[in-house]
């Protein structure tokens, strides 16, 4: 299945291609980005990294890094 | 294991996970918890915050306002540096401003190209110096000097436990342990009156929890890196710890309340005999000159050969 992904950090819009019923731990796995260094939103609501993800859902993916 | 029936937005590095309500309570009784077991805000405070218009800052400003309302006796205004970094500083003073106004604090800005003359994208074009340096060196320097102008008592800034734990580990992989003694939930030398005393409230709290207090309060703005960050060592360590603590969950918190355990052996062995004071600007400095003075002179040179 295929996920629209925002990331504040690159301002970038991605399609990702994920297995069906992917948590939201294994989209971060596929995009190699550490779990600790973002929070993951969903029509502005937080998900957990346990959470699954369905086709076509639109994440935003939030930077915990401090820009300075 | 969940905290209740609603869904939960975060888990806890203990595996509890927690719904918006429940993880606001947490935060903020972390932050109390941390403010009453360091004693870092007296019954009555003229409280300077530290505000950069990012999530720290904001999510500082923001608990410290309500904490204000609660108890009159303690007052708040917000001081910014605007240390000209075009693209990154103008656009988070920007949201400094809306957030101030908006919660009705004020809010102090002082820049340094009126304290010393020019923005710090021009001192880097003029001078062969790391930016974080240079840029520390004056920052401090100008919280300072304004926390005496505009007679706060204390001075609050947004460090979290993660910034907490680079610095210990840069200290440690660079050997200046003795940097390390400054360090802690309520730097500055408490008797000494040049030095207003500075308080880190978010101490206890990662980074993950701020952005997620500060998101689920509408306090978090667009994400805005300083274009000088990336050249860090502190950036480098930043990735390590972040790994380090992906696949071995509470190393932070490990490695901080490790270092508060020897903090106060390292204040006593680095306790400073007296006090300096710059001939130049009477600020407190560890040789004759303080380190501003001494890149102001430098500064002056540099514009004179250009």
């Amino acid at each position: 299945m295929q996920i629209n992904v925002f990331f504040d950090r690159e301002n970038k819009e991605k399609t990702i291609e994920v297995d069906e019923n992917s948590s939201v731990k294994d989209l971060l796995g596929k995009m190699k980005i550490n779990p600790v260094t973002v929070i993951v939103s969903k029509d502005n609501n937080i998900l957990t990294e346990d959470e699954k993800i369905n086709d076509r859902d639109k994440i935003k993916l939030i930077s915990v890094i401090s820009g300075g | 294991m969940n905290c209740c029936k609603e869904k939960p937005i975060i888990e806890l590095q203990a595996g509890q996970k927690l719904c918006k309500k429940h993880f606001t309570e947490y935060f903020e009784d972390k932050v109390h918890k941390t403010i009453t077991k360091f004693d870092l805000i007296g019954k009555k405070e003229n409280l300077g915050v530290a505000v950069s218009g990012g999530k720290d800052s904001l999510t500082l400003s923001f608990i410290l306002n309500k904490l204000s309302k609660r108890n009159p006796k303690i007052k708040i205004e917000a001081i910014a540096i605007d240390e000209g970094i075009k693209n990154y500083r103008d656009k988070s003073l920007i949201t400094a401003k809306e957030f101030c106004n908006k919660h009705n604090i004020k809010l102090n800005i002082y820049s340094f190209k009126e304290e010393f003359g020019m923005p710090l994208d021009n001192m880097l074009k003029v001078l062969d110096v790391k930016p974080c340096t240079i840029c520390g060196i004056f920052r401090r320097y100008l919280l300072n000097k304004k926390s005496k102008e505009l007679r706060l008592t204390k001075l609050a800034t947004g460090h979290n436990l993660d910034d907490e734990c680079q610095s210990i580990m840069m200290n440690q992989f660079k050997n200046n342990i003795h940097l390390s003694a400054r360090l802690g939930p309520n730097s500055g030398v408490k008797e000494n009156k040049q030095m207003v005393q500075r308080i880190k409230p978010l101490y206890l709290c990662a980074e993950k929890e701020v952005t997620t207090y500060a998101f689920i309060n509408n306090i978090l703005d667009e994400f805005n890196e300083c274009s000088n960050i990336t050249k860090s060592y502190r950036a480098q360590i930043r990735d390590m710890l972040n790994d380090l603590e992906a696949k071995f969950s509470g190393t932070k918190y490990a490695i901080v309340n490790s270092f508060l355990q020897i903090l106060p052996d390292l204040k006593e062995k680095f306790k400073e005999a007296e006090v300096n004071y710059c001939k130049e600007c009477n600020e407190p400095a560890s040789k004759d000159k303080c380190n501003a003075c001494k890149y102001v002179e430098k500064l002056e040179k540099a514009k004179i050969e250009i």
